[in-house]
């Protein structure tokens, strides 16, 4: 990446970049419509609920990178795309956080349904992305490990 | 007839100082390092040589378990059941440099291993043979001896050059800091070693940190070499050292590079590996294209390469041993840009059995000069094997545990698993070179903490899982933390969490809210102080003058019946 987009999108912040650009619907990312009940869920089925993913079935179409190991449980990076038609949304899930729901993102406008972003994880568990589209939920999960650190080598 | 202490040791030394009978290369095949070449591309690896310049000695462990789908396999296969497994003959030369079996008198039998002045010669030898070949170098290389910490590396940045090593990858060399490693690759090894991580990427928007390979013509056949760089260090080693870079396993950007590669026209794709030889094994079998994975990281000492099946076709992987111990040979022949036979051989670096190198002797001896005072002072004098590698505490370990314990007035100690660190014979001086050889980090401070006996049980559970968890992805290749003065049950039929049992400390059960004072020594965290761990250990040395035998403080081990990484 050239000096000067990397630049750009440090100023500008990527994610302002995307709302300006009309991919994310504002009202979700800033959080007007606040789903007070799917945050505050402290398991992973109750949040999937009251967010408005339950009954997701496991999908290959999705796909989830995430580290087999965390460099830092405070900011996992993880990233998703779905490939299936008509993605309207996409949440991530970290099965042993307090809250489990951690992100709940909208597209609009036929935005291309990718997301990269850090998560912070309590301890080793299974990380979920889930996905509405036409109609139907959807989801896929791999295990993130966290773990002291040291000893290695 | 008995012996007081005294007469004893003088005997050892007498043992030791009579190398001319024991060492003689008599008790080697005359033929030892005549290997015919085969093919016309060979590739030459070493790793994880933990900057050990001078012969030395390296016992191999008695315990190196498998879980899972290692069991029972290579690299998991320890003593009898290696010789067995790769028909080495028991007693041979050859049983010396691949297993621990009745190690002290093979050790002065067929007399040390390694040292770059005699590697240097046996490199030219092979390449000789080999026009062509290519040195390739898997990487620990800077780390793990006085000189090389003194120098930030720079005396192991110039061997490595003179010995001629053509490509490298690291893990250990950036614990000397993002901006050290940056500056050799750019300038020491520039137009001359090509640094290759594959798996380094800049935390920010992900760009390449380091080349990701190279294609090298041989004899007129395009060999790319891909480089994979210990997936975790900013895990296992302090993350501050490269706070800007990220690494990992990434499959998907590993099967690109292999694809990016083939596509250019390279008819042999290698990758240098520092993952790991369960990662290695695990990897090879879901990414298409690799024709063979060099590996080190994990110290494996493995005679044959493994063959894994995948989608594409099959992958050797080999694991070439630590300390200067070994070279590899990989000869393939390549017809049509096919692969159309291979040969590999995991040779010994018997010191004894190859002259010196002159140019390089001398560079060892103008590194070593400033600093022989101190690396040559006696501290003391040990009476029992001293060595480190293991699952489980080695000797040496216990020595630091011991100190540790001793000095800080610690209830227990916990000292790092590491693979590195030599090993010395009953009757041997400890001098101030060899406590360094099992220090030598650029974190070496001592700390002493109140811990729970919860948080002790939870630290021991997370680092067993490093080493046992059954997703080799999920493993970082290190040994078990070594712990003095708390014994503990290991079960290992057991998932995470429920492994350890039964934590005593002097007979009594450890309780899980009371506070506990732990010593340690290598903490990862940032700005954190103490005095450096050779400072009290060599303290300890000097006050006890004679080290006897240590006791092991091993954990009773449940669910390993039949497992043959156990001796």
């Amino acid at each position: 990446m050239n000096q000067m987009r990397r630049a750009f999108l440090k100023g500008a912040g990527a994610l302002a970049a995307l709302l300006s650009a009309g991919l994310l619907d504002p009202i979700a990312a800033f959080a007007a419509t606040w789903n007070k009940t799917a945050f505050s869920a402290k398991t992973l089925e109750d949040a999937m609920q009251a967010a408005g993913y339950g009954n997701a079935v496991e999908s290959p179409d999705i796909l989830l990178k995430v580290p087999d190991i965390a460099e830092d449980g405070a900011i996992v990076p993880v990233e998703a795309t779905s490939n299936i038609p008509d993605t309207v949304s996409m949440a991530f899930f970290s099965e042993k956080n307090p809250n489990p729901l951690v992100a709940d993102f909208t597209f609009s406008n036929g935005a291309e349904p990718f997301l990269a972003t850090h998560i912070k994880m309590a301890k080793t568990c299974i990380v979920r992305v889930a996905v509405k589209a036409g109609g139907k939920n959807y989801m896929t999960n791999k295990e993130v490990k966290v773990t002291l650190g040291g000893c290695g080598g | 007839m008995s012996m007081n202490r005294r007469e004893f040791l003088q005997l050892l030394a007498m043992a030791a100082a009579s190398g001319l009978a024991l060492d003689s290369r008599s008790v080697f095949a005359s033929d030892h390092y005549d290997l015919p070449p085969f093919g016309n591309v060979s590739l030459l690896h070493m790793t994880d040589c933990h900057a050990q310049l001078m012969p030395i000695y390296f016992r191999e462990p008695n315990v190196n378990i498998g879980v899972g789908s290692g069991k029972n396999k290579p690299p998991h296969l320890v003593g009898e059941h290696l010789l067995k497994a790769f028909g080495i003959p028991p007693g041979s030369a050859d049983a010396y440099a691949f297993t621990y079996l009745d190690f002290e008198h093979a050790a002065r039998t067929y007399g040390k291993v390694g040292g770059f002045a005699h590697l240097a010669t046996l490199v030219k030898k092979i390449r000789a043979s080999r026009p062509g070949s290519l040195l390739l170098d898997g990487g620990d290389s800077w780390q793990g001896s006085a000189t090389s910490l003194w120098t930030k590396g720079q005396d192991m940045v110039d061997a490595c050059k003179l010995l001629g090593v053509d490509v490298m990858t690291g893990h250990w060399e950036f614990t000397f800091g993002a901006d050290r490693v940056k500056h050799v690759v750019d300038n020491d090894f520039k137009g001359k070693i090509d640094f290759l991580a594959q798996n380094i990427q800049t935390a920010d928007f992900g760009d390449p940190v380091f080349e990701h390979y190279v294609i090298k013509e041989i004899n007129g056949v395009p060999v790319a070499i891909i480089g994979q760089a210990f997936p975790y260090t900013p895990v296992a080693n302090p993350k501050y050292m490269t706070p800007d870079w990220t690494f990992g396993i990434h499959e998907d950007s590993m099967q690109q590079t292999v694809d990016e590669a083939r596509a250019k026209g390279a008819a042999v794709v290698v990758v240098l590996s520092h993952n790991g030889m369960d990662a290695d094994l695990k990897m090879a079998g879901r990414i298409r294209g690799i024709d063979a994975i060099l590996g080190g990281h994990t110290h494996d000492g493995v005679p044959q390469p493994s063959i894994v099946k995948n989608p594409g076709g099959q992958t050797l992987v080999t694991n070439a041993g630590s300390n200067g111990k070994f070279l590899g040979v990989l000869d393939l022949d390549v017809r049509k840009g096919r692969i159309a036979g291979y040969n590999y051989k995991l040779l010994p670096v018997f010191s004894n059995l190859l002259a010196p190198d002159p140019e390089m002797s001398a560079l060892i001896r103008k590194v070593r000069a400033p600093y022989e005072d101190k690396l040559s002072e006696k501290l003391a004098v040990t009476e029992g094997l001293l060595y480190r590698r293991g699952n489980f505490n080695g000797t040496f370990d216990q020595l630091i545990l011991d100190a540790l314990i001793e000095t800080k007035g610690a209830d227990a100690a916990f000292s790092p698993g590491f693979r590195w660190g030599t090993t010395l014979l009953p009757g041997e001086d400890i001098t101030m070179e060899h406590l360094m050889d099992q220090t030598a980090i650029t974190y070496p401070q001592t700390t002493v903490t109140e811990m729970t006996g919860q948080t002790v049980k939870d630290i021991l559970e997370d680092v067993l899982d490093n080493l046992f968890n059954p997703d080799p992805y999920k493993q970082q290749g290190g040994d078990m933390v070594r712990v003095g003065g708390v014994t503990y049950t290991c079960d290992l039929s057991q998932g995470f969490g429920k492994r350890i049992n039964n934590l005593m400390l002097n007979g009594k059960p450890l309780e899980a809210g009371k506070k506990y004072r732990i010593a340690g020594w290598a903490p990862i965290a940032e700005g954190v102080k103490g005095e450096p761990i050779w400072e009290v250990v060599s303290a300890y040395l000097r006050d006890k003058k004679v080290i006897t035998p240590r006791k092991l403080n091993l954990p009773r081990l449940v669910g390993v019946e039949g497992n043959q990484g156990i001796a």
